[in-house]
């Protein structure tokens, strides 16, 4: 099952390297892992994506709760929430192909944020499905480069992750 | 969380200005700290001249960092104080390793202070540099590397508090150079006190769930009590005794946990496991509810983890969350210090009056009688060599069970586990989890200091106590009279067991060729050596060792050398399924 853990931690040098070590040392996947200060500036919250049966997530939580820096985690995939990622892809676009890379991008409603004469950089956001979608959507051989940062996730309504 | 105020670097305001070096001296001795097992270089300089010239602050000067530990991490046990060590950076710090994951196993509270090269330099594979932080991560309850003078005495707060509260642990303070300079001077005051928004360990448990505890154990009617080195820990065996007297259920200690129950008490079946007693592990495999106290289910006590303890439902209390269904489903988890649930559990007791079915565990104790009638730790007595388990059962006589026994790691362990009864806790020194060798000096001689007119034995064999055998001249310079029993079969006796039973007799690399005199060893160092060849001297000699109060002596033991430990599981097998002797299955 894949999982999405949503983790308040202090915001210390050396703080993502537990996190990451942990899941080496422990030999727990990890699909996609996002980190960014937070409004208060002492705390970082962190996204990871992993998958294990419910026995290996509970553990992964329990081993993140025990962290020394971690202050507050939740399992966003245990109620509703909201997962968003964003994409920036680079694709050869010259002659027909122009038109057709730029109707691609309005229907997934993406935005082409670069271009030269023989190049489109489209920028898009979403789950990560749907970035999946895009990328199949396009013809294989245009894409130059895809730079995807990983999934950040919220719960929906009154949950939230704070102090 | 605190708000950290940042302090002019040279103002004034605070009582007294001190250099980071002062601070840490200062600081060390407004915690109360007694000792501190180091070994100095050129990161640590500026805290050594600190040290110099005062007496409050003991510094043990060991021969090798990892003793460093071990003997801080033998302080501890024995006392259940907070560790502390010192060491330089890089080759101190990595040095210091093994006897940071030997306490980090054993969840062994310690604070190891390693230098580092100035902040500046850091990065720059300076002389003696290496990432102590993060070398040390996996293996340290937590870590931090201070990077302001003005942090100093908070974060060795931190680090105190954080290894003794809770899941106790290691925690290293990594201090670069430029942090202890003696120029820079800034006000101290001692932080009392330490909050930590991020680190709030659970000590009660949950009431409905010790209720539900309570209900599971009074229908029980074939109860087993399963405890750890969790107990001993939390300073709760008169709780643990008090339960199991009250329950008149059977009990059983893992390696960690032996002493916690008194080991001369009818109701004490002995350790389980891999080496367990018969009765012990069979008791588990047929119990209908088992009560884990503070033990964490690993591996070499477990078994198979299909056949664990198939009929029973369990109850686990810890303080570690992590520690609850890790390995084994549990029924009815407990999150809380072992030594407060316990109590809280007894006041219901008491309040109830209840007690367990009388004629379902009177048929339940004629059971486990049977079991243990058949004497599985039985061996030859009448056998012209002399039987590791024999000197162990006389150095139990000759010190009538008063003593620090620390322990090195392989047979002897075993033997020792099995053969000495431990009625207190805090007594059998040993590293469980990691299996350090070379742990069983250094651990005594931090046990001797901390208690300097106690008797303090470290059993050992021929091959463990070779790795930290430079300590005699540590023990030498403090004048630390512990006895020495080592179990001399010129073998790793554990790897030739391995080897006899599961590589048929292929003894690869496991004799020990070339050995030492070690009567002439400890004599070199100034100790007395004894060597003992014959059963009927075993009893004499060590009477003579005791009597040699003020001396350190290293009695060498000249063992049977194919003397096997049994009962035996073998990894991956059940309770049920123990080897008793000679490889015949019970």
């Amino acid at each position: 099952m894949r999982h999405i853990i949503s983790i308040l931690m202090e915001n210390e040098s050396g703080a993502l390297s537990r996190v990451a070590g942990l899941f080496s040392a422990r030999g727990y996947n990890i699909e996609s892992l996002t980190v960014a200060p937070t409004e208060d500036p002492s705390l970082s919250r962190m996204t990871i994506v992993t998958t294990g049966s419910e026995e290996i997530i509970e553990q992964i939580t329990k081993q993140l709760n025990k962290l020394i820096d971690v202050v507050k985690l939740i399992d966003l995939s245990e109620g509703e929430h909201i997962e968003r990622e964003l994409m920036m892809i680079k694709l050869k676009a010259v002659g027909p192909d122009r038109d057709e890379i730029k109707r691609l991008a309005d229907i997934f409603r993406g935005r082409i944020i670069d271009v030269t004469a023989s190049t489109y950089t489209v920028e898009l956001t979403g789950p990560g499905d749907k970035l999946n979608a895009f990328i199949k959507a396009v013809d294989g051989g245009s894409i130059m480069e895809v730079v995807r940062t990983g999934v950040s996730g919220i719960a929906r309504g009154e949950r939230s992750l704070g102090l | 969380m605190i708000r950290r105020f940042r302090l002019p670097l040279t103002g004034s305001g605070g009582n007294v200005e001190l250099s980071g070096g002062e601070i840490l001296v200062q600081f060390l001795k407004d915690e109360g700290v007694e000792f501190v097992f180091g070994y100095p270089g050129g990161a640590v300089l500026h805290i050594y001249d600190a040290l110099y010239g005062q007496d409050e602050i003991k510094h043990i000067l060991v021969r090798h960092e990892q003793a460093a530990t071990h003997a801080a991490d033998g302080y501890a046990r024995a006392t259940g104080k907070t560790g502390v060590v010192l060491v330089t950076s890089g080759p101190g710090a990595t040095n210091a390793v093994t006897g940071i994951a030997t306490a980090y196993m054993d969840s062994i509270p310690m604070v190891v202070i390693t230098g580092q090269v100035p902040l500046p330099v850091i990065g720059s594979d300076a002389f003696q540099e290496v990432d102590s932080v993060g070398i040390t991560r996996p293996c340290v309850k937590h870590n931090f590397l201070v990077k302001d003078v003005r942090d100093l005495a908070e974060t060795l707060k931190k680090a105190f508090y954080v290894a003794s509260t809770g899941r106790p642990g290691p925690v290293v303070v990594d201090i670069p150079k430029d942090i202890t300079d003696p120029k820079v001077r800034i006000p101290y005051t001692y932080p009392k006190t330490v909050a930590m928004r991020s680190y709030n360990p659970v000590v009660k448990g949950h009431p409905v769930q010790i209720k539900r505890a309570i209900d599971l154990l009074l229908g029980a009617r074939r109860p087993m009590i399963y405890s750890g080195g969790g107990v001993v820990l939390s300073g709760a065996a008169e709780e643990l005794t008090a339960l199991t007297r009250r329950l008149g259920a059977p009990i059983t200690n893992t390696l960690m946990g032996l002493g916690a129950y008194p080991g001369t008490d009818s109701q004490f079946l002995g350790m389980l496991g891999m080496h367990g007693t018969y009765e012990a592990n069979m008791a588990m495999h047929e119990c209908d509810v088992l009560l884990a106290v503070g033990a964490r289910f690993d591996d070499r006590v477990t078994g198979k983890l299909e056949q664990f303890c198939p009929t029973a439902k369990i109850i686990h209390i810890d303080i570690d969350p992590a520690s609850i269904s890790k390995t084994v489903k549990v029924d009815v988890p407990i999150v809380g210090d072992v030594k407060t649930v316990l109590q809280d559990m007894l006041k219901i007791l008491e309040k109830e009056d209840a007690r367990l079915d009388e004629v379902a565990l009177k048929k339940w104790w004629e059971q486990i009688e049977q079991w243990r009638a058949t004497d599985c730790l039985a061996y030859d007595r009448d056998s012209e060599l002399i039987k590791p388990q024999f000197v162990i059962e006389k150095l139990y006589e000759v010190t009538r069970g008063d003593l620090y026994l620390t322990s090195d790691v392989g047979q002897h362990q075993m033997f020792a586990a099995q053969f000495f009864k431990f009625d207190q806790p805090r007594r059998w020194i040993n590293s469980g989890g990691l299996g350090t060798m070379g742990f069983g000096l250094p651990a005594a001689m931090g046990v001797q200091l901390a208690y300097p007119d106690q008797k303090v034995a470290c059993v050992t064999g021929e091959a463990s106590i070779q790795m930290c055998i430079q300590e005699l001249s540590t023990a030498m310079q403090y004048h630390l009279p512990i006895k020495i029993v080592n179990l001399n079969n010129r073998y790793m006796g554990m790897v030739r067991q391995w080897q006899e039973f599961f590589y048929e007799k292929r003894y690869s690399m496991s004799y020990m060729d070339a050995l030492p005199d070690f009567v002439k060893l400890a004599e070199a160092y100034g100790h007395v050596g004894m060597r003992i060849e014959k059963p009927a001297d075993v009893e004499g000699a060590l009477r003579e060792a005791f009597e040699l109060k003020d001396r350190l002596v290293f009695l060498d033991f000249i063992t049977d050398q194919t003397e096997n430990v049994y009962p035996m599981i073998e990894a991956g097998k059940g309770h049920h399924e123990m080897h008793l002797s000679n490889r015949e299955l019970a």
